[in-house]
C-alpha cells in the first residue's frame, strides 16, 4: 500500500504512468535494432504526489521535446521518504514547498539555477516575493512557499532569506483549498469551517488523515470557533497542538466523523456516496464527484482558504545530459501548454501569461477571472465540467489567492503534532 | 566431512533465514535506540526515551487493547467458523472429489486481492448500501444502521471474511490424517456424538488449531490496512500507529512500537505452543 496511485489528480493515473511506462518500453523494443544510435531518446523519470502526472502531459512532452516521461506517483509521506533515502531513484521531483522543508537539509536535492530559467521573471511573485501580482502580502503561515524558494548555494543545506540565483523548486502548480460539500443533502448556505465540527452533520464529516494537512484544516476549524487562539497555525506551540487535538478528539468521541481519509479516491467516494456531507477535500476530488453527476461544491468560507504549491526541482545524481534534459523539460512546463493544462483542472500555473496564450477566452475567464462561462465548460480530456453561465466556485484567482490564510505545513513540533494525531486516531 | 555434512544440509535454509529475518529483525531493535529529528532521520545513538514514549502513552495501552479485542473476536469466530467447516469438509463428505472441490470453494475468495475483498463491503454495508437499502425497501427499519461500515463489527467481519480459510487449511489438515477406525471405535465404546468430538477429534486436530491460530493472530495483530479501510481510518491498531510513524520517517519510535509488537505477538504464539507443541504433533 505504500505506493498508492492517488493523492491527488484524477483516477487513472496508475495507470496512465503504466501506458507511459509501456511506451517507453515499447520505444526501447522497437528501437533496439539502431541501437548504434549515438544517443537514446532521454527518459525523465518523475516522482511526486501525482497532483500533476498526466499522461497528456507526458505525451506532449514527447512531442515537443522527444523526451520520454515516467510517473512515479507516490502518497505525500512517501515522497518526502522516497526524496531522502532513494534520491537515485528519480530524475526530477515533483515536490510539494512544505516537503522541502524536510527534504533539503538532507542534502538530496540540486536546487534550480535561475539563470537557466528563461521565464523566471515571469514566475508569479507569490512564490519568488510572497507577494500577489499587485504587491499585497500574501498569508506567512505555515510553510509559505516564498520562505523555502532560494537556497544560499547550488545544492545548499539551508534556505536563503531572500532571493538568490538558486531556486529549491521551480513552481509549477498550487491552489487555495477549503471545504467540500454536498449542497443537495445540505440544503442550507455553508460559510465558516466551523461547520465541520456542527452537531448538525454529526456521523456525516470527515477530515483528512494526513497529520500535516489534518492539522491545519481543524486549526481552521478551532480558530473559526473561536476555541483556540494561534500564533501562527503552520507552527504551533504544544499547547495549541494540545487544544486543536483536545477538540477534534472530543468531536470524534462525539461521533462527529464518519471517516477520515487518506488518499484522493476515498474522499471522492465518501462524498458520492453520501456517507459524508462536509469534508476536507481537494479541488479535483469535487471535480471528480461532479463528473459523476452528483452535485457537490467546492465551498469558500468566510476564514480564508489553505494553501498548498508544487514545484519540479533536481536531485544531486544527475550527469550534465540529464540535467540539461531536466531544464529543458522544466522550461518547457512553465512555457503555457501545461499551464493552460493544469490551470482547466481548477489549479493555477505559475506563469500565468503564457498559459493565457492556450486558453480561449472562455476558459481564462471562467478559471481565472471569476466570471460567468459563455460557453460549456470541459475538463482537459473533453468532459463537460459546468454548463454555460456557471460561475466558479470561489470566483477569480484574485478573490481565492486573495484569501489565503494559510499554507501546508512542517511544524517545528512536527514530531510532538504526530504523536498527539495518533492519540486522536486511536481515541 | 560426515560429520558437517548435516549443517551443509542446513545451511540454505539458515542462509535464507539469517538474511530476510535475522538482519532485518536485529536492524530493526538497534533503529530502535536511535534519536531522530525531523531533519535528520537516523541519529545513531544509545537512548531508551522511544521505549519511554510507547510505554509511557496510554494510547499505546488503548490501541494494544483495541489490537487484542480485535484479535480476540476474530480468532474466536474463525476458529468456531473454521473448526465448522473444517470438520464438515474431512467428516461429512465422504468422496474424496467432492471433497477437492468443496475445498476448492473455500479458495475462491482467495482468487482476488484482499484489499478489493476488503473494499467490497464498502458499497454493501454502506449507509446508501445494499443492505440498508434492503432493510429500508422491507421497512425493517426507518433509518440506515450507521454501524454497519466504519466500525468495529465491520473490521472484524472483514477479518473473519479474510482469514478463516486460515483456519480452514491446517485444522482440515489434521482432521484429514485422524484414522476413522478411531471415531468408529469410540462410538461402539459408547461415546455420544459430542463425547467423540471432545474426546476424539479436538485433541488430535490440536496442531492444526494452533496453526491456524498462530496464523490469526500473527496477521491479526500486524494489521493496519484492513482495519484503515473498513475501519474508516478512525480506528486505531498498532500497526497502524507504526505505519503513521513511518510515514513521518520517524523510524526509531516505529522500530520501538515495533519490537514491542513483536515481543507481544511472540509472547502470543509462546502460550500457544505451551498448550499444544506443534513440533510432537506433526
Amino acid at each position: 500500500m505504500s505506493e498508492q496511485t492517488k493523492t491527488e489528480g484524477t483516477g487513472i493515473t496508475r495507470r496512465r504512468a503504466l501506458e507511459t511506462t509501456a511506451l517507453a518500453a515499447a520505444t526501447a523494443i522497437v528501437g533496439f535494432p539502431t541501437v548504434l544510435r549515438a544517443q537514446e531518446p532521454v527518459t525523465l523519470r518523475i516522482a511526486g504526489t501525482g497532483v500533476n502526472a498526466y499522461n497528456e502531459i507526458a505525451e506532449k512532452a514527447k512531442e515537443d521535446l522527444g523526451f520520454n516521461i515516467q510517473y512515479t506517483t507516490l502518497v505525500s509521506d512517501d515522497v518526502v521518504k522516497r526524496a531522502v533515502t532513494q534520491p537515485t531513484s528519480f530524475d526530477l521531483l515533483d515536490v510539494e514547498y512544505w516537503m522541502i522543508k524536510k527534504i533539503v537539509p538532507a542534502g538530496t536535492l540540486l536546487g534550480m539555477d535561475t539563470k537557466r530559467i528563461a521565464l523566471f521573471d515571469e514566475i508569479v511573485p507569490i512564490f519568488t516575493k510572497g507577494e500577489l501580482p499587485d504587491g499585497t502580502k500574501i498569508a506567512d503561515q505555515g510553510t509559505a512557499p516564498f520562505e523555502v524558494s532560494f537556497l544560499e548555494e547550488e545544492g545548499g543545506k539551508t534556505f536563503a532569506s531572500g532571493a538568490t540565483e538558486f531556486m529549491t523548486a521551480i513552481p509549477t502548480v498550487y491552489n487555495a483549498d477549503t471545504l467540500g460539500i454536498r449542497p443537495d443533502l445540505i440544503g442550507r448556505p455553508i460559510e465558516s469551517w466551523t461547520e465541520l465540527l456542527n452537531p448538525e452533520f454529526q456521523g456525516k464529516a470527515s477530515i483528512l488523515n494526513i497529520p500535516s494537512i489534518g492539522i491545519m484544516d481543524a486549526a481552521m476549524v478551532c480558530e473559526a470557533m473561536g476555541a483556540v487562539t494561534y500564533a501562527d497555525k503552520g507552527n504551533m506551540t504544544k499547547e495549541e497542538i494540545d487544544q486543536t487535538i483536545a477538540i477534534l478528539t472530543e468531536a470524534k468521541k462525539d461521533g462527529q466523523f464518519r471517516a477520515f481519509w487518506k488518499d484522493f479516491n476515498e474522499s471522492v467516494n465518501l462524498m458520492a456516496s453520501g456517507e459524508v456531507v462536509i469534508q476536507s477535500m481537494w479541488s479535483p476530488a469535487v471535480t471528480a464527484v461532479r463528473q459523476q453527476g452528483i452535485p457537490c461544491v467546492y465551498q469558500p468560507l468566510k476564514e480564508g482558504y489553505r494553501a498548498w504549491a508544487a514545484g519540479l526541482t533536481v536531485p544531486v545524481h544527475l550527469d550534465d545530459r540529464m540535467r540539461d534534459a531536466a531544464y529543458e523539460f522544466v522550461n518547457w512546463y512553465i512555457s503555457g501548454w501545461v499551464g493552460a493544462f493544469l490551470n482547466r483542472q481548477g489549479y493555477y500555473t505559475a506563469v500565468l501569461e503564457t498559459a493565457e496564450e492556450y486558453m480561449t477566452p472562455n476558459e481564462w475567464g471562467f478559471w481565472m477571472e471569476g466570471q460567468p462561462a459563455t460557453a460549456p465548460i470541459l475538463s482537459p480530456t473533453g468532459e463537460l465540467l459546468d454548463e454555460p453561465g456557471a460561475v466558479r466556485d470561489g470566483g477569480s484567482y484574485w478573490e481565492r489567492m486573495g484569501a489565503v490564510a494559510c499554507w501546508n505545513a512542517v511544524m517545528d513540533e512536527d514530531r510532538y503534532m504526530v504523536r498527539k494525531w495518533n492519540e486522536f486516531i486511536a481515541a | 566431512m560426515r560429520a558437517l555434512a548435516p549443517y551443509l544440509q542446513a545451511l540454505p535454509l539458515a542462509l535464507v533465514f539469517a538474511t530476510f529475518f535475522l538482519v532485518p529483525v536485529s536492524l530493526v531493535v538497534v533503529v530502535s535506540f536511535f534519536d531522530y529529528q525531523t531533519y535528520q532521520v537516523l541519529i545513531p545513538d544509545f537512548v531508551f526515551f522511544n521505549y519511554v514514549d510507547v510505554f509511557t502513552s496510554n494510547v499505546t495501552y488503548r490501541t494494544y487493547l483495541n489490537t487484542l479485542k480485535f484479535c480476540l473476536l476474530t480468532w474466536a469466530i474463525t476458529l468456531i467458523l473454521g473448526f465448522t467447516i473444517a470438520y464438515f469438509l474431512a467428516f461429512e463428505i465422504r468422496s474424496v472429489p467432492l471433497q477437492i472441490f468443496c475445498f476448492l470453494l473455500c479458495t475462491i475468495p482467495f482468487w482476488t486481492s484482499n484489499v478489493i475483498r476488503m473494499i467490497a463491503w464498502i458499497p454493501f454495508l454502506g449507509r446508501n448500501g445494499l443492505v440498508n437499502e434492503t432493510l429500508l425497501a422491507w421497512g425493517v427499519i426507518d433509518a440506515p444502521i450507521d454501524w454497519l461500515l466504519y466500525s468495529d463489527f465491520t473490521v472484524v467481519l472483514g477479518y473473519v471474511h479474510l482469514y478463516t480459510l486460515f483456519m480452514i487449511v491446517p485444522i482440515f489438515n489434521s482432521m484429514l490424517r485422524i484414522d476413522p477406525a478411531l471415531l468408529e471405535a469410540a462410538r461402539d465404546q459408547g461415546a455420544s456424538a459430542f463425547q467423540v468430538l471432545t474426546n476424539v477429534v479436538i485433541p488430535l486436530a490440536k496442531p492444526g488449531i494452533a496453526i491456524g491460530s498462530i496464523f490469526v493472530v500473527a496477521i491479526v495483530m500486524g494489521d493496519f490496512v484492513t482495519v484503515n479501510v473498513l475501519g474508516g481510518g478512525q480506528i486505531a491498531s498498532v500497526g497502524k500507529t507504526i505505519a503513521t510513524e513511518l510515514s513521518y520517517l520517524q523510524f526509531p519510535p516505529a522500530a520501538a512500537n515495533a519490537v514491542v509488537l513483536l515481543g507481544v505477538t511472540i509472547l502470543m504464539i509462546l502460550a500457544l505452543i505451551r498448550i499444544v507443541d506443534i513440533r510432537k504433533e506433526l
